[in-house]
């Protein structure tokens, strides 16, 4: 496979050849203290030399010695809310005239994300299976995801709350992607680019490249090689399954609760957690209706309430289904992990819960 | 249906609940036209006597005579819906149930001998049957209206007791606590008012009180490792919604 060289002032004109084509470019940019992904409109809003340091409960941006254009770690957001928005109507009823449905059409413009990491191609596929596998497909996922080019990215920092490598999902980009790039700033800033699919060759056209030599492409090896050696968190996962399953009673939940607020912060951030809501808006008239669709948890007492009552009402056992269904169960509902190692949970957690020391108490009382 | 007769009522509180009511402008009109306003002093002074399919009710228990008020309003009303930090936890008025009720009127009052009060100030729900609470100081007008619409539709309103935070993160913010160690107490208070401090940088104060399942211990923990010390902590939770059952411990919470 051909790998190809854009040098840094050639880069900023893929910005135009997406526009061009019809795209929305959506990256990463400093928005309220953090790296954001956002709708851009030109290269410079990209965060040029500035990096995001992220610990348990913590999250700060630091300038860096070089202008990486993607020297950051992950956006507190991923891209699930492009992907699977948070709040979304799904269509909208009146009775004025007769009885009329109005679908939303659910917005399935052309973006283009630029800056996916590994974990989060990962964290796309995962949710790919929730939501356009089997007999019932969702419509707004659906739209949204046929619509989307993707721009990959290989970490050239590793943030202290990442352990993809420990999951196998990164940090180097290996499917899933149309371009993927590796930034190299030393002692040339250029980047090398990898094609993953027609549409990115057909974008690549019309950037000024060439041919990557063997010493440029080491060089970018490295780079990403030397981010895994950086990774500080780990999870072991060779016996999660037994060891999540037998432990239903543990009173290590327990412990967890004493510090659990139950505030949604984790399954908000998570890349894969899709759980939704549907409520329905009804005017004071009772002449029209709307129905919405929004992001739930199964942090809350509503998540549960079956017929007169909360079915998990204790912390203990919110935690436990949250922690047991994305590294456990998920295996046998999906098929893989539903955890990608991109750390959301542990840097925004308000208190600092660390799904990777969970699992290591947990498997230390046993 | 017959019109169904609605009924405001005022208890302890600073009428800015019920003022709620009047800020919905146009819906109010379109309120208008669904329900009779049989009780609101605060628009109308025509008064249509009882029973009444809904009361709205504003405020605390702070007199004898409230108590006997409220059970004559519960015994009138089909459905009793407190609104408001004053009528689901006391109010701000409560942070007298932490001290001694006659020291306050003594120092207060120019004749102490004319105030008739009880020494706590407690929600609607210690004395009669509420059938649903909304949270908030003031409470939220959408809520409201939602709960009004609600009613007249016969269906469940969207009313939920989780937390802020779910509201903050489905508007895309950054959390204020994690990224700028800014003291915010939207992980343990009830959802209602989208975000509405910590999406303007502001810590959440708890205007709408605490949610279903609040840990208020873990939380000062996490304040206390950014610096707050324990009487800043402990007056974080001492505002509106002090004397609610999750709060009002945090005396015996701290460390």
């Amino acid at each position: 496979m051909f790998r190809y060289v854009v040098e840094l002032d050639d880069f900023k004109s893929f910005f135009d050849v997406l526009k061009e084509k019809g795209y929305e470019v959506i990256g990463p940019t400093v928005r309220d203290n953090a790296i954001i992904y956002e709708r851009l409109g030109s290269f410079n809003e990209l965060p040029i030399g500035i990096t995001d340091e992220q610990e348990r409960s913590a999250y700060r941006l630091k300038k860096r010695n070089d202008k990486a254009l993607f020297g950051y770690a992950l956006s507190p957001y991923s891209w699930k809310r492009y992907l699977f928005p948070p709040s979304i109507k799904l269509f909208e009823i009146t009775k004025k005239d007769g009885i009329k449905i109005i679908e939303n059409d659910y917005d399935g413009k052309k973006l283009a994300f630029i800056g996916v990491r590994a974990c989060e191609i990962h964290a796309i596929y995962i949710q790919d299976k929730v939501f356009l596998d089997g007999k019932f497909i969702d419509p707004v996922y659906k739209k949204r995801r046929d619509n989307i080019f993707i721009f990959a990215v290989n970490c050239i920092t590793a943030s202290n709350t990442c352990f993809c490598v420990s999951m196998n999902t990164g940090p180097k980009v290996t499917f899933g992607y149309d371009l993927a790039l590796t930034e190299v700033i030393e002692p040339n800033h250029y980047f090398i680019i990898d094609v993953g699919s027609k549409l990115g060759e057909e974008i690549l056209k019309n950037v000024r490249h060439r041919e990557a030599n063997n010493d440029e492409i080491k060089k970018a090896e490295e780079v990403v090689n030397n981010t895994a050696k950086s990774m500080k968190r780990s999870i072991d996962t060779s016996d999660i399954k037994e060891l999540l399953y037998s432990n239903y009673e543990s009173e290590y939940w327990n412990d967890v609760a004493k510090r659990c607020l139950s505030c949604t912060n984790c399954t908000m951030v998570c890349p894969t957690c899709f759980c939704n809501n549907v409520e329905d808006v009804t005017d004071l008239k009772g002449e029209s209706s709307e129905r919405w669709r929004v992001w739930d948890s199964c942090f809350t007492n509503e998540f549960t309430y079956i017929h007169g009552n909360t079915i998990r009402s204790s912390t203990a056992a919110k935690y436990r289904h949250w922690i047991t269904h994305k590294l456990a169960t998920w295996i046998d509902q999906f098929g893989s992990s539903g955890c990608v190692g991109c750390g959301r949970c542990i840097t925004w957690c308000p208190v600092g819960i660390d799904i990777t020391e969970e699992i290591r108490a947990l498997r230390s009382k046993r | 249906m017959r019109v169904p007769k609605l009924a405001v009522w005022k208890f302890a509180s600073c009428d800015g609940c019920q003022l709620s009511l009047l800020d919905l402008e146009d819906e109010f009109l379109s309120l208008a036209d669904r329900v009779n306003i049989a009780y609101f002093l605060e628009a109308s002074k025509a008064v249509i006597k009882g029973p009444y399919h809904i009361s709205l009710v504003e405020g605390s228990i702070t007199t004898e005579d409230d108590i006997k008020r409220i059970k004559a309003i519960r015994k009138a009303s089909k459905y009793l819906v407190a609104i408001g930090a004053c009528a689901t936890s006391g109010g701000i008025q409560a942070l007298r149930n932490f001290s001694n009720i006659k020291e306050f009127i003594s120092i207060v009052y120019a004749r102490p001998e004319y105030i008739k009060t009880l020494d706590h100030s407690t929600p609607i729900s210690d004395h009669v049957n509420v059938d649903l609470e909304l949270q908030g100081c003031p409470v939220s007008k959408y809520q409201l209206l939602e709960v009004i619409s609600s009613f007249l539709n016969n269906k469940k309103p969207n009313i939920h007791s989780y937390s802020v935070c779910m509201e903050c993160k489905r508007k895309g913010n950054v959390c204020i606590l994690v990224s700028n160690n800014i003291p915010c107490l939207g992980p343990v208070t009830n959802a209602g008012c989208n975000a509405i401090c910590p999406s303007y940088n502001r810590g959440c104060y708890s205007c709408f009180g605490p949610h279903e399942s609040p840990n208020i211990k873990s939380l000062s923990n996490k304040f206390r490792d950014i610096g707050m010390d324990d009487s800043s902590i402990i007056r974080s939770f001492r505002m509106f919604n002090s004397y609610s059952k999750s709060f009002r411990v945090i005396d015996n919470e701290r460390a």
